[in-house]
């Protein structure tokens, strides 16, 4: 824990700031909902697009519904969503790259052309595609942004994997009589984290990007739920007014990604620094 | 000697800032001095500090250390109080540096000729013209071949040791007043080391520039410098004249780089009743990389008929130049290379040529140890991970058990206990190479292949890692494979040698049959290339001298490939025929149309 607070407090600054706003969305995403004063859904104020006031701290909503509470219900999606998405893009795509890397090129020239493939399907009209065939749900969501950033996690993984199985210890552990698996995980997969944590920074803020996309385009969360992005695109006819119900989640999405940016910026820049 | 000295060192000091921000000094009260046409040189072992105060010269610190105290005085002018401009008006100029690795200074995407005359014009000193005119001159006085056209190609196009000369061509154009030398053939073979400092003396010393020459090799240096400075841990030990320090050293440590550079010859262990079938032999074997073609020979073949054998508890050395696949043997027999006839024998049982079908028992007895520490081990595991795999993997060792057996291991290695819990990256070359033969050691080997490993080395911290092999083998009764480049080394601990060039085995014998004449003459160029520790053996050395004139070569594929080097080549004889395999009466076997009765005994 204190080499985590030491790391931390050697971060360059612009390190910090992306560090402290991803502390504070995370934080938001998991006590958000407490926090808010007043349910999701519910009708508190007496006029749409208020401004704030002491009782409704970001004004209120197309519908007169508070918006820090919606604010801090919403975050909970997007932060929630992406990360899962991510993660689960790059342990798929990592462990198809590892394997193409020990697999020897039976295995890496067929599962790599399938990969070029489908990097090339576009991801939004894809996901409309899905969307418009299934209906739209979490799990298909979820589903879906994992799937498009499957490919390019791919990618990378792969060419630093193919790299690393070059190396004199991989030659010395083949030589020692390892299996592939071991080889994958022990001696290729420890050498690879730091890009890859940098690379599912990366991820994260593609992946919230395209639901906030959907979401803006009445294809992500549904309502009475919402996300950053359907937040966004409801309260879009408040826009000619500045309303706030408009700006805080457009703000809050640009400090989310901007803020995870900053971070894993940070971190491969520290990571380079130390040299190998 | 009245006249004042033309580059004069006093109480140099350069500084640089540690991780947790503290000053302290790289290399501290650093004297020294030099007439005009001296050549000093600088030697130590690496981290001693040499190439920082090389570096000085030019009046330039590394990032992070500067130039804390001391004055530098070259001609009249004092290289520490001059601004950054003066300075670039000095460097490449007045002042010319020549890097050890001059493969990697050059842009490989322009002309060699482009590079060469680029300090001259960027200098403007003189035309176009006029600098490639000089140039040509230089590459002739560098004996580089076809001077004339050798500046049209690209620095892919040449090897190791031409480019290195040609790096000299490119310092040299300004015809400045110090040159500086870093190490310039240390990357290079001894054949070729020896060709680059013959060029390099005849144009350094006779154009009577003053020249520092930066090294870790005495002998080498003994060739060239007229003062010797002794460094260690950035301070001054020993300084003095050449000879003085070459053969009265005063001070302990020099006599400790002495004592290393030159191995003391171990005695061959006493051989033991053998049984029937020898350790590891190779029969007939061929191999190469890429595919395997209609013919039996791989795409690129590097390994052509190559027969050994090694006995229990035998040391035999594989020697031979950069590429002449002595690696390659090894990773054939590691199984990490199938080859593409032939057969490797364990105990008298053949081997599967790949990796697949090799039983675990078959793996353990055979371990490899590569040359590199750096890159062999796991930067993302500690010492006892490391150690603790093969003992696991082998053994079934687990928890306490093998944490007591990794301890032995260090104990063994002579390393604290205490690195048990230490990652990688923080370990000094000599202490990464024992951990390497550690992990080979647990596994409890039969045989250990060592590709090089102590050529990353300095000379003292590779002669402890020698010592330490060699009590190894004395008492656990390993027998090793041990390939190298440096002939004095395998000589010195070796109870068979092989020589390989391009590929063939050139001579074979016991270790006996490497210290008397005649050699066979690839053999003999290896051996006359080592330079001695005395001043002159340069000029005297008769090795790499031109071969005799000789007619066209036919395209047999099995004429003798160090033909277009042999300085003993016959005519009509050597470029037609293939030679044969026949013995010497000093015990060895050598593949040449010579023999005994016409091998002039050099
Ligand atoms: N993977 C590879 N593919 C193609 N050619 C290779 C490969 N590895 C090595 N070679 C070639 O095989 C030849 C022998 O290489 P090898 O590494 O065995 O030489 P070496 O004697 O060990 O040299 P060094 O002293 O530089 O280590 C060289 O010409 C090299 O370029
Ligand atoms: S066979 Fe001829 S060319 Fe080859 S080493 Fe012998 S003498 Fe020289
Ligand atoms: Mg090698």
């Amino acid at each position: 824990m204190g080499n985590a607070f030491q790391r931390a407090k050697a971060l360059p600054l612009s390190g910090k700031v992306g560090l402290a706003l991803v502390i504070f969305w995370l934080a938001v995403a998991l006590f958000g909902p407490m926090l808010a004063p007043y349910p999701v859904g519910a009708f508190v104020a007496y006029d749409v697009f208020d401004a704030q006031s002491a009782k409704h701290w970001l004004g209120s909503d197309y519908l007169g519904r508070d918006v820090l509470s919606r604010l801090l219900s919403g975050a909970r999606y997007t932060v929630g969503l992406a990360a899962a998405a991510a993660l689960l893009a790059s342990t798929t795509g990592t462990a198809l790259a590892l394997t193409a890397a020990v697999g020897g090129s039976k295995v890496d020239e067929p599962l790599s052309r399938f990969m070029d493939m489908l990097i090339s399907i576009p991801s939004k009209i894809f996901s409309l595609v899905l969307v418009a065939a299934f209906g739209s749900s979490l799990g298909l969501l979820l589903l879906i942004a994992a799937f498009t950033y499957v490919p390019g996690n791919y990618r990378i993984a792969r060419a630093l994997a193919v790299n690393l199985a070059q190396m004199d210890y991989v030659q010395v552990a083949r030589a020692r009589g390892e299996g592939r698996f071991h080889i994958a995980i022990a001696e290729i997969l420890p050498n690879m984290i730091h890009p890859l944590l940098a690379d599912f920074g990366l991820r994260f803020v593609f992946i919230v990007l395209l639901l906030s996309g959907l979401s803006f385009l009445g294809l992500g969360v549904q309502p009475p739920d919402a996300d950053l992005g359907s937040l966004v695109r409801e309260n879009i006819s408040g826009l000619g007014e500045g309303a706030l119900a408009i700006l805080a989640p457009a703000v809050a999405i640009a400090t989310l990604t901007v803020g995870v940016n900053l971070l894993i910026d940070a971190i491969g820049f520290s990571g380079k620094g130390k040299g190998r | 000697m009245s006249e004042a000295p033309h580059v004069e060192v006093k109480g140099l000091t350069v500084t640089a800032r540690n991780a947790a921000g503290e000053i302290f000094p790289i290399v501290s009260g650093i004297d020294f001095a030099l007439q005009r046409g001296e050549v000093l040189a600088l030697i130590g072992e690496s981290g001693s500090g040499k190439t920082t105060i090389a570096l000085t010269l030019l009046g330039h610190a590394r990032p992070g250390a500067t130039i804390a105290g001391g004055s530098i005085r070259v001609g009249e002018r004092d290289l520490t109080k001059l601004d950054r401009s003066a300075l670039a008006q000095l460097r490449g100029n007045r002042i010319a540096y020549i890097a050890q690795s001059a493969a990697s200074a050059f842009n490989p995407s322009r002309t060699i000729m482009d590079q060469v005359i680029e300090p001259a014009l960027i200098h403007d000193l003189m035309p176009r013209a006029q600098a490639e005119t000089k140039a040509v001159e230089l590459f002739r006085a560098l004996a580089l071949p076809f001077p004339d056209t050798i500046g049209a190609r690209y620095p892919h196009q040449l090897s190791g040791g031409q480019l290195q000369r040609l790096m000299a061509a490119m310092a040299l154009i300004t015809d400045p007043e110090l040159v500086i030398l870093d190490e310039p053939t240390t990357a290079l073979d001894v054949t070729t080391q020896i060709e680059v400092l013959r060029a390099f003396k005849a144009v350094v010393l006779e154009r009577g520039a003053t020249a520092i020459y930066v090294s870790h090799d005495l002998a080498v240096v003994a060739q060239m410098a007229d003062q010797i400075v002794v460094l260690s841990q950035g301070r001054i030990r020993e300084a003095g004249a050449a000879a003085q320090i070459l053969h009265a050293p005063a001070d302990d440590y020099t006599k400790t780089l002495m004592a290393a550079a030159r191995p003391a010859i171990r005695p061959a262990p006493e051989k033991i009743a053998l049984p029937a079938a020898p350790l590891l032999e190779i029969r007939g074997l061929t191999a190469g990389y890429g595919k395997i073609g209609k013919d039996g020979r791989p795409r690129i073949p590097v390994l052509r008929d190559i027969n050994l054998t090694i006995e229990r508890g035998a040391t035999l050395g594989v020697i031979g130049e950069s590429g002449s696949g002595k690696s390659t043997i090894a990773r054939v027999i590691a199984g990490l290379l199938p080859p593409a006839s032939g057969q490797v024998l364990l105990d008298g049982e053949a081997l599967p040529p790949g990796l697949q079908g090799r039983s675990r028992d078959q793996f353990r007895r055979v371990q490899l140890v590569f040359q590199n520490a750096d890159t062999a081990l796991n930067p993302a595991h500690s010492v006892g991970r490391i150690l603790a795999r093969p003992l696991a993997f082998y053994h079934g060792l687990k928890g306490n058990a093998a944490r007591m057996r990794v301890l032995e291991l260090l104990d063994l290695i002579r390393l604290p206990a205490t690195l048990i819990d230490r990652p990688i990256g923080g370990l000094s070359g000599g202490q990464k190479q024992r951990i390497n033969l550690a992990r080979a050691l647990a596994a409890d080997p039969q045989l250990i292949l060592c590709d090089e490993v102590t050529s990353a080395l300095d000379t003292v911290v590779g002669a402890a890692i020698l010592e330490l092999m060699a009590e190894l083998r004395r008492e656990l009764g390993i027998a090793t494979m041990f390939i190298s480049h440096d002939i004095s080394t395998v000589r010195a601990i070796c109870d068979d040698i092989l020589v390989l060039y391009s590929g063939t085995m050139v001579e074979t014998g016991p270790r006996a049959a490497f210290g008397v004449a005649p050699f066979h003459p690839y053999t003999d160029l290896l051996i006359g290339s080592v330079p001695e520790m005395r001043a002159g053996w340069l000029e005297e050395s008769h090795a790499g001298a031109a071969p005799p004139p000789i007619g066209e070569t036919g395209d047999h594929p099995d004429l003798c490939r160090f033909q277009p080097r042999c300085a003993a080549r016959v005519d009509g004889l050597c470029n037609t025929t293939p030679p044969p395999r026949r013995p010497l009466a000093k015990g060895s076997q050598i593949l040449c149309h010579h023999g005994d009765e016409s091998l002039c005994p050099l």
